[in-house]
């Protein structure tokens, strides 16, 4: 416990824990200051899972939830890279997804959205970023979806992330959205991210990565803590 | 370079199917769920169990816990770990809430040695939910443990009121050992959250 390997939470670019105009927020937040804590071994370490813990369709929700048919809606890509804050790429790290469908349906049980479900879109998936740290993903642009917060209260299309990144401390859960959204102003989980920072949570479209007649690419890059200039280990 | 941190967002209520599909009965694959030690893991087999409560008191039905731990000898799987023992214990598990009838979180495991000597036995917990913007950190000691518990570096910057949220009360069930964990988001009992 002596100097921090990972360089703290930076919570000029995080959501506060109680937002009000995201009505499930007061009940469920802290209400008394976080301790420090300073990085351990058990801070500095996190699990591992290698390219072995990917099936071959994990990373293509256009065809891992087939049932004898292709899903409805806009082929999308999106990849990127996963980069710390000092700009160096994180490799091998996992980066699970999901989503609901064109419609605005999820899979899961608890959704009850009268929009219907795709027989032939599941909406999870998952990757381990190459020895770049890049990623990619190819799915179906999401849908909007209205959800019980407040008086025609309208989800903006989404897509949910995990990250692992090097350690316990750099994970990473959010949401990306899509550019040009109209429903971003009125979101207030989008809108809890302060001014200035939540753009960074809305990826970008790209001709590059768009595929000829099949799909069209968004970018988004992630950015997990970085490493203090002088790391604790010595060996 | 220097780049900004990506902001969190909320895990939201529909992870099941996503992170913990098995659990939830989804035809994918987990890559984590709440047993932690198969059968040729070496270690003392504990069960851990406990509820997420939210500031009226209510348990929390669409919570996801992430458990993150060392082996009997105190080792983790992971690089950084000079001693990383290379051995089939990975140390992480994963579970929601929405399963269990009353809403417990489950982990059969194995329970932790010192990770470095100066640190009591404890497992490194993650809690993630709907209406909770980013994660919250906390961290799992042992009861059992009281002599290391008073040594223990992390648990003394924690002010000596607030500690007993930190510790998993020891309890024999069916001979088996459990160790109870609730998870306080507020009120007298608010379980301490860190900065980590």
């Amino acid at each position: 416990m002596t100097e921090n390997v990972y360089k703290p939470r930076d919570w000029s670019s995080q959501p506060p824990y109680v937002f009000p105009a995201y009505r499930s927020t007061p009940l469920r937040s802290p209400t008394r200051p976080l301790i420090p804590l300073p990085n351990t071994l058990s801070e500095i370490t996190g699990p591992v899972y290698g390219h072995d813990s990917i099936g071959p369709d994990d990373a293509d929700l256009t065809r891992n939830g087939r049932h004898g048919g292709e899903p409805l809606g806009e082929r999308i890509i999106v990849g990127g890279r996963v980069l710390d804050e000092d700009g160096k790429p994180l490799p091998d790290t996992l980066i699970e997804i999901w989503q609901c469908n064109a419609a605005g349906r999820y899979v899961h049980s608890a959704d009850q959205h009268d929009a219907p479900l795709d027989p032939n879109f599941f909406g999870a998936g998952r990757c381990v970023s190459d020895s770049t740290g890049r990623y990619s993903f190819h799915s179906i642009k999401p849908g909007a979806y209205p959800w019980g917060n407040h008086h025609n209260g309208w989800r903006p299309a989404h897509i949910h992330f995990s990250l692992f990144g090097p350690s316990f401390v750099t994970r990473l859960v959010t949401q990306i959205y899509f550019p040009g959204d109209p429903l971003l102003e009125l979101d207030p989980i989008y809108q809890s991210t302060p001014v200035g920072v939540r753009e960074r949570l809305v990826c970008k479209f790209s001709i590059e990565r768009t595929e000829p007649a099949f799909a069209l690419g968004y970018e988004f890059d992630f950015v997990l803590r970085g490493r203090n200039a002088t790391p604790l280990e010595t060996h | 370079m220097k780049l900004a941190q990506t902001p969190s967002q909320t895990v939201g209520p529909y992870f099941a199917y996503g992170l913990t599909p098995e659990q939830y009965g989804y035809k994918l694959t987990s890559i984590a769920g709440n047993h932690l030690a198969q059968d040729d893991i070496e270690g003392q087999r504990i069960r851990i169990e406990g509820r997420v409560f939210d500031g009226e008191g209510k348990p929390v039905n669409d919570a996801m816990i992430e458990i993150w731990q060392a082996d009997a000898q105190g080792r983790y799987a992971h690089p950084a770990d000079p001693r990383h023992s290379n051995a089939s214990f990975r140390g992480f598990g994963r579970f929601g809430t929405g399963t269990d009838p009353q809403n417990r979180f489950l982990f059969e495991t194995i329970k932790p040695g010192s990770v470095d000597g100066t640190q009591a036995p404890h497992i490194n917990v993650i809690v993630f939910m709907r209406g909770m913007l980013l994660h919250a950190f906390t961290r799992l000691y042992f009861s059992d443990e009281a002599a290391a518990n008073a040594r223990d570096p992390v648990l003394m910057t924690v002010p000596a009121e607030r500690r007993q949220t930190l510790i998993a009360r020891r309890e024999s069930v069916d001979g088996k050992t459990v160790y109870r964990f609730d998870v306080h988001m507020q009120g007298a009992s608010e379980t301490v959250f860190f900065d980590a």
